[in-house]
């Protein structure tokens, strides 16, 4: 070591100097705080350049759905996030037909976190005449048939319309809600939507949700 | 000539001084057994990962559409490329190998003790740094395995509450997993982790030699300035920066070259088994190298069974046993914490279980059990006994820690010998 000390509390250095240890203390505090502020500043591009790119977020942005043209009874597809979405009307008849069937299933209530809150109803959806649902099997990802009119008593007796995956022969009903002793263990995603109007739905937001 | 060319360097940079402090001059124990070899083969291992994984960027494309198709490229058309490969599948398994046995070294001989609280602790970051440096590499050859292993890993972060749905998709970079995935895991996997890793080794083997390794007896080798005759002490030249402080019995041998060629001769059974399982096994029957992963990856057909590879599992079957998603990634983070805080949960002063109670030995050997057995359960299909079996194990998991906590506090021990023993 030197014989000079540049530590300011040694006293044979300070002894002929002004010494304001507040003031000391302060400066350190203020550029420390200026200097956190800098690296804070700094730290948000490296963060921010972590989120979905506009590219990702063009892909991946929310679709309309205009439901006015769908029949009774019939299901349209619409492709969101690459993943088709199924959009059924059902009729009353078959909305009735829902509630009768509750022994049939894994989890009739919904209990399972497979849908928004908003859906966690016997139909799974926010009016029960429309039904929106990821149409991809909770197996093993393939996409199940829509079977109507009858043609889903082959797998279910006294049930006549739901779905059927034919790769591991997984069975839902026209509420996405899974049959027992299938192999998928999940009732199918409910995605999240809204209605902007009576005749559209939005796919990818809830109400409330930004 | 070549002597002042060497006075010359050293007075620059202290090339010899380095040396004789942390090798020629660095006192080890006589007594450290085959136990002790494993931190020597997984520094070897790491530069195995470093120089195979620098060869390896040279051909691969990080992007969805082009990394199954060039670790194909790297496999079939580059020259030697087959070879680096697989050096760097098996040497990532053999990490895991040679960490677990060091660690359990760590703990039977309670090397975590003080005063090595903080060097163990550097271990368990490593540890840490290592099992995130080995899942984003698995996810780079973007096979079905890498894609949902990391659809599963990631997914686990949705479990926070509030934040967690967003943490999500911006560790993603998108709203599944997909390139911008990929390309973010190789930045960390090739550049960030390794960075880190690096330098964890180094504060590690910094933290070691001021504390000094600790030994299968857990005598103390370094005693009080001016308490030894000079009988007792060493005859070995120690660097003064050791004996300058403590007085250092007879019961040393100079780490170089006395440990390392010990260590050597297990770095060459180590590479007996290295090359067998590189040359005629790298897959290892699907546990070094999982089956899907031989097929791309497809974000719309999950693979029949989900596993992470076989140095995750233990901790798998802890989160699956868990029937609560938040749950479950809390007692596996906390199966993780649980070993980091083994310095305090442990309030024993004897260090090796060779004189501590026989509660202790049974409970050493039956967590190592427990943590295979985990291990097991979680990288084979689901079934209903398993589900229960990894709950009991889960519990003598922690079992373990809450045992020790308690009976290390007055526990009947045998006395430590003053000198080293065998």
């Amino acid at each position: 070591m030197s014989n000079v000390s540049l530590d300011a509390n040694d006293s044979s250095v300070t002894e002929n100097q002004p010494q304001d240890n507040n003031r000391r203390r302060f400066l350190t505090v203020a550029t420390s705080v200026v200097g956190g502020v800098g690296v804070a500043g700094a730290a948000i591009p490296f963060i921010g350049s972590w989120n979905p790119s506009v590219k990702a977020r063009a892909a991946g942005a929310d679709v309309e759905a205009d439901i006015s043209k769908i029949e009774p009874g019939q299901l349209i597809r619409v492709i969101w996030r690459s993943k088709p979405v199924w959009i059924t009307r059902r009729t009353p008849e078959l909305l009735d037909s829902l509630t009768q069937i509750d022994d049939l299933l894994k989890d009739p209530n919904s209990e399972q976190d497979q849908q928004p809150e908003f859906a966690r109803n016997s139909y799974r959806s926010i009016k029960p005449e429309y039904s929106v649902l990821v149409g991809i099997c909770t197996h093993l990802g393939c996409s199940p048939q829509h079977l109507k009119d009858g043609a889903f008593e082959e797998y279910v007796e006294g049930v006549p319309e739901g779905f059927h995956c034919p790769c591991h022969g997984s069975k839902f009903d026209m509420a996405g809600r899974v049959f027992n002793n299938v192999p998928a263990p999940l009732n199918l995603v409910v995605p999240p939507y809204m209605y902007i109007d009576d005749n559209t739905i939005l796919i990818g937001s809830e109400e409330g949700a930004a | 000539m070549f002597k002042n060319l060497m006075d010359w360097i050293e007075y620059r940079l202290p090339i010899m001084r380095v040396a004789n402090m942390h090798a020629i001059q660095y006192p080890a124990p006589r007594n450290m057994n085959f136990w002790y070899v494993f931190g020597f083969l997984a520094t070897i291992v790491l530069v195995n990962q470093l120089v195979t994984g620098i060869w390896l960027t040279m051909s691969f494309e990080p992007s969805a559409e082009r990394a199954f198709a060039s670790v194909e490229y790297i496999m079939r058309d580059v020259e030697y490329g087959w070879i680096l490969r697989y050096m760097h599948s098996t040497g990532a398994s053999a990490f895991f190998i040679v960490v677990y046995l060091h660690m359990f070294r760590g703990m039977i001989y309670g090397s975590y003790q003080k005063p090595r609280e903080l060097l163990w602790l550097f271990g368990m970051f490593i540890y840490l740094a290592l099992m995130a440096e080995a899942f984003m590499g698995y996810v780079l050859p973007w096979g079905q395995m890498s894609y949902w292993g990391a659809q599963v890993i990631v997914s686990l972060f949705s479990a926070i509450p509030v934040i967690g749905p967003d943490l999500v998709i911006w560790i993603q970079g998108d709203y599944v997993i997909s390139g911008a995935t990929l390309n973010r895991f190789f930045a960390l996997h090739v550049i960030a982790l390794p960075l880190v890793i690096v330098i964890l080794v180094f504060l590690h083997i910094v933290a070691l030699h001021e504390v000094g390794s600790n030994n299968p007896d857990g005598t103390d080798v370094k005693r009080k300035k001016g308490s030894l005759t000079e009988e007792e002490k060493t005859k070995f030249k120690m660097h003064e920066y050791y004996t300058s402080k403590y007085d250092i019995v007879d019961d040393i041998v100079p780490f170089f070259p006395h440990i390392v060629l010990k260590d050597l001769v297990a770095f060459s059974l180590f590479l007996i088994a290295f090359c067998y399982v590189m040359f005629f096994n790298p897959g290892m029957g699907g546990y070094f190298l999982e089956h899907p992963n031989f097929e791309i990856a497809n974000p719309l057909k999950t693979p029949e069974h989900i596993f992470p590879v076989w140095y995750f599992t233990p901790f798998y079957a802890i989160l699956k046993a868990v029937p609560h998603k938040l749950g479950g990634v809390i007692c596996m983070f906390a199966a993780i914490v649980a070993l980091a805080l083994l310095p305090w949960i442990d309030r024993g002063r004897v260090k090796s279980w060779r004189y501590r109670c026989g509660l202790h030995r049974w409970n050493l050997i039956v967590f190592a059990g427990v943590f295979i057995f985990l291990g097991y359960l979680g990288g084979t299909p689901q079934e209903a006994w398993k589900i229960i079996a990894s709950q009991i194990l889960t519990i003598m998991y922690f079992g373990f820690f809450f045992l020790l906590w308690i009976y290390s506090k007055n526990e009947k021990t045998k006395p430590v010998p003053a000198r080293i023993t065998g």
